[in-house]
């Protein structure tokens, strides 16, 4: 058994402030194979650009990582992020305006990128250059327009393409679609998942759609709070969500083929707290239909792919006796 | 009464003068240049249901809202609302108080559509004292409180600032403050596209109960197909300042005619199993 392609374990970020310390992300795991593409989903706040953000050595300071290791092919990357960003790991934020030189040609961009990463010659990285723009859709003998002359899904091609240029193993994409109108969504997240299982590149796509996740990914992550809540082959989760607010996230979003004007759509009571107010045990609980006397007391642990009382021993045994407070 | 629409509207344009500068124009030989932002584009909405309009970003959807509400003139076409005019190419615009109050608008974002220097309270009152609708002071202030009971809120809330609610809860602030002039008609402009999902069903179905509640007849605006199947009776497809479809919600969802929609309809991300 070999290593697997990125590895992270018990994953904790902390922002200090002058009277208290703000945990963001609080022992998130997970790992992932080559080729793979591990979606994360949650609301505003829950932790999932941060996530990505750790992995990639970006997190703004005063925040830093308390606890936990970041592992490429068995590597140990967590205090050295700067050594693998931009080349065994690329990254893909939501604006491509902003990831993007305004004052250089995208040719410039994508043969500077090539020549520092794979220390081709000039010539060389012109071809590749070329390949990759063709690749990701993109006329070559527009290489030497500048960003702004291209629309927002050819920007974001172009965004890919820099991504790709130095072979990357894992790619992080954070919300890289959600500028775009749907029809180009749609192309774009297609040609992403395409190009990186030709290259066998694992993918981390940062997404608050559900309906991307379901589209998009081979294995889905949920993050609540800055918790993991649950994890699992997508089709498997999406079909059968076994956390609360997994299934309360599915059900509140419309689904085209099953609503219509009549419906009401299933809520999730209140919204997800901030950093400053977590609830104790169970950060879901208060919001939670299914909540029992232990998830107020009692954070549950992540097992098994699902991190909820209803599942675990603590659950089981006192779900049964005791009565349902409400 | 039964047959007339409340909202009545008949070849609406808009262009937008996209040229250079006259004398960059002189310099460099430059021509004229203008955008059709909307073209004659009309459509009609029964008194007490929800009319969406779906489009990519531009589309003209957002142009559409505006001129419908009075923000944006119109090059021609006639907006008539409850039989009376609000905009016709003969007559220009009309600014008539009574008719003010009956349309409100609620905008996409929270974040920029309410005054942070403002107190919840203030916000709501500001549409009571502007139209004049109730003049003394304790009953503004039950007035106040039995909005913000409206869509969900206390009336604690009415003495902070808009700062300190969340997204979501800023767009119900938003929707008390359109409702606070009595209004007939609301022209809701993406007001779910900046808020999670779980918050957006919360909004998606507070609006739906007050249509329920008030009678209110809805001009709803998104991208989103699966939002306005939820949300519509009827559904308009904009592309480039044009109408290309039209039809009831249910049909138009079943069976689209042009390739357009079909195209939006696909491209919207779905998963199989979910709860409706």
């Amino acid at each position: 058994m070999t290593a697997p392609l990125l590895d992270v374990r018990d994953l904790s970020v902390e922002f200090p402030l002058r009277r208290q310390r703000l945990q963001a992300l609080d022992g998130i795991s997970f790992s992932l194979e080559a080729g793979e593409v591990l979606g994360f989903v949650g609301e505003s706040g829950a932790g999932k650009s941060l996530t990505g953000a750790a992995i990639m050595g970006l997190l703004e300071p005063p925040g830093r990582i308390t606890a936990g290791t970041i592992a490429l092919q068995g590597r140990r990357i967590e205090d050295d992020a700067a050594s693998v960003r931009g080349g065994e790991i690329g990254m893909i934020f939501q604006d491509p305006l902003t990831s993007l030189n305004p004052l250089r040609t995208v040719g410039d961009q994508l043969v500077e990128t090539i020549q520092l990463h794979l220390g081709l010659s000039g010539e060389a990285a012109e071809a590749r250059a070329i390949e990759l723009l063709e690749e990701v859709g993109i006329d070559p003998e527009r290489r030497s327009a500048f960003p702004h002359e291209f629309s927002g899904g050819m920007r974001q091609r172009i965004v890919i393409a820099l991504a790709l240029a130095p072979e990357p193993k894992l790619i992080i994409a954070d919300e890289p679609t959600t500028a775009l109108d749907v029809s180009i969504q749609a192309q774009v997240l297609a040609l992403l998942r395409r190009l990186c299982k030709e290259r066998g590149a694992a993918v981390i796509l940062i997404t608050h759609d559900m309906g991307v996740i379901a589209e998009t990914t081979d294995r889905v992550a949920v993050l609540y709070a800055g918790r993991l809540v649950e994890e699992g082959p997508t089709a498997d989760v999406i079909a059968a969500p076994r956390h609360p607010y997994t299934a309360g996230l599915m059900a509140s979003t419309p689904n085209l083929d099953a609503v219509s004007v009549d419906t009401v759509l299933p809520q999730i009571p209140g919204s997800m707290p901030g950093l400053t107010a977590l609830p104790s045990g169970c950060r879901f609980h208060p919001r939670c239909g299914d909540a029992m006397a232990e998830c107020a007391r009692i954070a549950p642990e992540f097992a098994d792919g699902v991190a909820c009382h209803k599942y675990s021993a603590v659950g089981s045994m006192k779900g049964k006796g005791a009565s349902n407070g409400g | 009464m039964a047959d007339r629409p409340y909202l009545d509207v008949t070849g609406l344009s808009r262009h937008f003068d996209i040229s250079d500068p006259f004398l960059a124009r002189v310099v460099s030989g430059g021509r004229k240049r203008v955008l059709t932002a909307v073209d004659d584009v009309s459509f009609s909405i029964a008194k007490g249901q929800t009319y969406a309009l779906v489009g990519e970003s531009g589309s003209g959807k957002s142009t559409i809202a505006r001129m419908i509400v009075g923000l944006e003139r119109p090059d021609s076409g006639r907006i008539l609302i409850d039989g009376q005019t609000a905009f016709d190419e003969a007559g220009g615009q009309a600014q008539d108080d009574h008719l003010r109050q009956k349309l409100q608008m609620v905008f996409q974002s929270p974040y920029s559509s309410l005054n942070p220097r403002w107190r919840v309270g203030d916000i709501l009152m500001e549409p009571i004292k502007a139209f004049g609708l109730i003049s003394e002071r304790g009953a503004q202030r039950r007035r106040v409180d039995e909005l913000l009971e409206q869509v969900g809120l206390s009336s604690p809330d009415a003495a902070r600032f808009p700062h300190e609610f969340s997204g979501g809860q800023r767009q119900r602030i938003s929707i008390a403050r359109a409702l606070a002039s009595n209004p007939q008609f609301i022209v809701c402009d993406e007001p779910t596209s900046a808020l999670d999902v779980s918050v957006q069903a919360q909004v998606l179905n507070l609006l739906k109960q007050l249509q329920r509640d008030l009678q209110l007849t809805y001009l709803f605006i998104s991208h989103d197909m699966a939002v306005v199947r939820v949300m519509a009776h009827r559904i308009g497809v904009l592309k480039d300042g044009r109408l290309v479809e039209e039809n009831e919600a249910g049909k138009l969802i079943e069976s689209p005619q042009q390739p357009y929609t079909r195209m939006l309809m696909e491209s919207t991300p779905r998963f199989a199993g979910g709860v409706g």
